[in-house]
Order: structure tokens, then sequence, then C-alpha cells
């Protein structure tokens, strides 16, 4: 199975330097190999198993109860404008 | 004995005599830390002041080392990566609020792998940490930092996670009892996700009654976590008292014996810890989990995927590290994310990222989760014959560093602690003895059904009485 390393990282948002793309490119081709090893077990009939345990919903009454203070959450921003967390630009052509 | 030798019910013992407070206990850790710390590097970060001044406010409380991925309002929490450098908790952990109701306050930040993606502690972005019997090997992982603290009594005990075996696993190598809770007995609200459908919280200790007494503080109800049920927690410490082995019915898998690769002493002293658990009254039951050899290929679809999702958090946008070479919002995410990760964090996400893409979905993932379903299966049958399974914890010794180079094989590692994981069964690792060659400390595994924790403390109580002295 032929990964396209750099095309999945950018999937992911993560920048890889080529030396990395050349470690990994082996590595996730031989991990990928070992997993399709899955391929050999009949499922037919059988139910995914979604999460660790058979969940329920948990239902709380919807009422209104205090949150982090905005300072709180802002105090690990790596940047700031008032209330707010600071980022470059999204939208060409908007106001930044 | 030195106060740092203590476990929790001889620390409690002496608090409440009045023998010593909270703060000689404390000192006591951090004196040792001082002392050890430089050679060990079980912990990333102490943080004395704020340790002295919960045990001035807690007299009778009793100091636990917890893993960096942990959250305690006012400290760090870096999981071991770089991206997290300089993050502050603004809040406790549902374990850490547990704790503090129950006489225990927290005490210095342990070591672990990056994100907790690891078996060996070795992919820390932020320092090593080396196993207490032998500074040439590493004290396993992911939990290492926790196993090293309390492997070489740096700490009173200590918390760790458990995904695919992180608890389990470094017990093994630093000598300590660790255990993997059933999934969803205990709350993972301010634990860092890496795997959720996998994750949970649990206690390292130097016996198994200390397990019992801190999993009793750690577990229950949380409504912040909609997986833990309402079911009331036992008395775990009273569901050991004169715990034997007569009449058990020992399960004894196949599968997890027959293995390539696994270390002549760990089924040496495996198989002596079958016999003596035998001679005691047990009765060996062989059962068959024939879906075994899958589980590694079923984890290594199941947990990357979930850490691709939960790791999409880390952006630099609201915490944590921020590239400075940003241009953009685009590259702000993947510069800072290339800066911040750590190679075996990122070979994760692109292994999840893979398997959750477009195409690929059914072939990986959704057949994964089949495959869990029959793992899962075999494990409700293989219970419907016997009370408890009893097999090695780890199929080698604690290795040395750089031993296990390429990633796959240092997977492996997980063998025989994975498959419970995927189950959501609960599990134990307790030292059993040492290799005759290296004396290095191994421990066996027993793993119990979803929730029958009371049964598996009592069953792992009964081999450590059995065991003896390791000394």
């Amino acid at each position: 199975m032929k990964i396209d390393v750099g095309y999945v990282a950018e999937l992911a948002r993560l920048e890889l330097t080529d030396e990395e793309k050349s470690v990994f490119q082996p590595q996730l081709e031989n991990i990928v190999k070992y997993v399709e090893k899955i391929s050999e077990v009949d499922v037919e009939g059988v139910e995914p198993m979604m999460h660790g345990r058979t969940l329920v919903n948990a239902f709380r009454e919807d009422e209104v109860r205090p949150s982090l203070a905005a300072e709180t959450a802002l105090a690990n921003a790596p940047a700031r404008v008032g209330d707010e967390f600071l980022l470059p630009k999204i939208v060409e052509g908007a106001e930044s | 004995m030195e106060l740092y030798e203590l476990g929790i019910k001889a620390a409690r013992e002496g608090l409440a005599k009045g023998e010593f407070s909270s703060i000689d206990l404390t000192q006591a850790i951090i004196d040792r830390y001082h002392a050890k710390n430089a050679e060990i590097g079980a912990y990333l970060t102490f943080d004395e002041e704020q340790a002295l001044e919960l045990a001035r406010a807690n007299p009778k409380a009793v100091p636990i080392a917890v893993k960096d991925l942990i959250n305690v309002t006012g400290q760090p929490c870096t999981c071991a990566s770089k991206i997290l450098k300089g993050y502050v908790s603004p809040y406790d952990a549902t374990v850490i609020k547990n704790m503090k109701s129950h006489g225990f306050i927290s005490a210095g930040r342990v070591n672990m792998d990056e994100f907790a993606m690891g078996s060996s502690t070795e992919n820390s972005g932020l320092g090593v940490t080396r196993n207490p019997y032998d500074l040439t090997r590493v004290p396993g992982g992911s939990s290492g930092g926790s196993a090293a603290a309390v492997g070489g009594n740096l700490c009173i005990a200590a918390l760790g996670t458990d995904t695919g075996g992180s608890i389990r696993q470094p017990a093994s190598f630093c000598n300590c009892v660790g255990i993997k809770p059933s999934y969803g007995r205990v709350s993972r609200y301010g634990v860092t996700a890496f795997a959720s459908s996998l994750d949970q919280v649990g206690p390292m200790t130097k016996s198994v009654e200390d397990a019992a007494i801190l999993l009793g503080a750690l577990a229950g109800h949380d409504e912040m976590d909609g997986t833990t049920p309402k079911d009331p927690v036992p008395d775990y410490a009273a569901a050991i008292k004169g715990a034997s082995m007569k009449g058990v019915r020992l399960g004894v898998a196949k599968e997890y014996f027959e293995v390539e690769g696994m270390d002549p002493e760990v089924k040496r002293i495996t198989e002596e810890a079958l016999s003596k658990c035998e001679k005691a009254g047990a009765e060996l039951v062989e059962v068959s989990l024939p879906h075994t050899e899958y589980a590694m290929a079923v984890y290594y679809i199941i947990a990357p995927a979930e850490a691709s999702a939960n790791l999409a958090r880390f952006d630099g946008v609201r915490y944590g590290h921020r590239s400075a070479e940003a241009k953009d919002v685009f590259s702000l995410y993947t510069k800072s994310r290339a800066e911040g990760f750590g190679p075996e964090v990122k070979r994760r996400i692109i292994m999840g990222t893979y398997v959750l893409s477009s195409g690929y979905y059914d072939a990986y993932y959704g057949r994964a989760q089949k495959v869990r379903t029959l793992i899962t299966r075999d494990f409700a049958e293989a219970f419907g014959k016997c009370d408890a399974l009893l097999s090695p914890c780890a199929p080698t010794p604690a290795f040395r560093f750089k031993e296990l180079q390429d990633p796959l094989t240092m997977y492996l590692n997980d063998l025989f602690t994975i498959p419970s994981a995927l189950a959501g069964v609960c599990a134990s690792s307790v030292p059993a003895g040492f290799t005759r060659d290296t004396k290095m400390p191994v421990g066996v595994q027993f793993i119990c059904g979803a929730f029958e924790e009371a049964k598996l403390l009592s069953v792992s109580k009964a081999f450590e009485d059995l065991r003896g002295s390791l000394v």
C-alpha cells in the first residue's frame, strides 16, 4: 500500500520536512501492512463496537451554569486582543 | 523506614496516630525528589510551594504524584509535549477533586510518552526517565514517570493512565502494582484525551491494598463524563480483606503463552505464578481468546484514528505553542503543529488521518470496530468459564534505551495489554519476581470482566500474599 504521506499530513494540518517524509513513509507503510491483517477476519453480520462500553445518553436538565471566566479561558492564549483570541486574517478581503 | 518509602496504607496509619503530618510526608517526598530526580527523571516539574500549601491545608492527606496529562488548577499540564510548554491548567480534573475529598493531595508532575503515545517514555518531548532498577533501561510507558516514581520511592503512590497498556507495562517494568479500571469506571474529565474509547485513569502503587484504597477514591459517576455509569463504587479496601485463591477459577489462555519473542524469564515467572496459585487452591481453566492475534492491528487503527481527531485541538489558536513563522491561518496550524509535536505523535496523527480518510474508512476503521466486537466477545465467553485470567503483562522485562528503534517493534510490546483495553474490561499488573540474570522486575497480569474491580483486586491481593516479599 502506497501512502501519500505529504498529502495525508496536509489533511491533518501538519507540515513535514522532506526528511520527515522519507523517514515516515516506510514506517507508515510497514504499520499499514501490519494492520491489514484484519482483512482476514470474517466480520459478516458483526455489529461495530463504537465505544469502550455500551453507551446510553447522559441527559441533564437544560439549565444555565457558570463556565470558565473569559479571563481564565484566555490565560493560556498565545495572542489576544481584549476578550478575544487574536488570529491572522481568515477570510480573504475581510478587514482584519 | 524513611517516610518516602511508605505506601498509602502505612502513611495513613502514621498520620492517624499523629506520628507525622502531611507536611512531614510531603517534605520527605520533596527531599527525596532533590536527592534522586536528577538521576531517575521521574518528575518533569515539582511545585514544592503548592504541594506544601496543600499539605498545610489538609494535614491528614497523602501526597500523590500526577501524570502530566491530568489537569490540576494552577499547575502545568504539558502531556510531555513541547506544544503545551508553559500551559497552566485553569481547572481540576474530576479525579483530582475526588482525590481531595478522599484525603489525597497532588504533589509533583511525572513524565510520560508525549500524549501517552509510547511504551518506554522515550517519546517524552521534555525529559528522560530512567528505570530505578537499572538506569540503563527504560521505565516502560506511557506512564513511565509514574512507575519510576513509585518503583524508586520518589512518591507514596501515583496516578497513571492506560489506553493500551500504559499503566500495566510500566508497572511490570518498575516493580509496582498498576490497575487499569474498566472503561467508564473512572471519569476522564480534565484528562487530556488520547483515544477516547480506551483511555482510563488508574492507580500505580506499592501494594494491591494501596491500589484498592486509591481506586476507591478515583472511581464513580461524574456528570462531566457521560461514559461513567451511576453504578455504586464497592468498598474495594473491604473487598480484599481475607482474599484467597481457594476455589478461584483462573483462566489460562494459550494465546498469551505461545508467543514468539517472549522472554524465557517472563515465561518462567508467569508459569511459577500459575503453579503457586494452583497450589493455593485455584482451579486452572484452559480458555481461548481466538481473536487475540488481531488485537494489535485493531488497536493501531482505532487509537491513532481517535488521536488524530482529539489532537486537532492543538492548533496554536487558544492555547499551546504558536509558530512565529505563521503567515496566514493555514500555516499557523501546520507550522505550530510541526514545531510542537514530536515524531511518534506525528506518525500517529498521519496514521489516524489515513485510516479515516475518504475511501479507506470502511476497510480500516469500520472493519476494526467490528473485529473489536469479536475480541470483546472472546472475553465474555472466557469469563463464562473462569473468574479471572492470568497472563504475562509484557513479553519482556524493561529493555535498554534505543533498543527498540522501529515503531512497529515497539508497538508489539503491548501485545498482552491491548486486547483487554479494547474489550473495556479491568486488569492489573502485580509484581511477580525478578529475572535471574539481569535482576529486573517482572509483573503478571490479572484480567476480570467489566466493573469487576472488587474481584480483580481480591485475586491480585491473594497472589501478592502468596508471592510474599520480593526483597
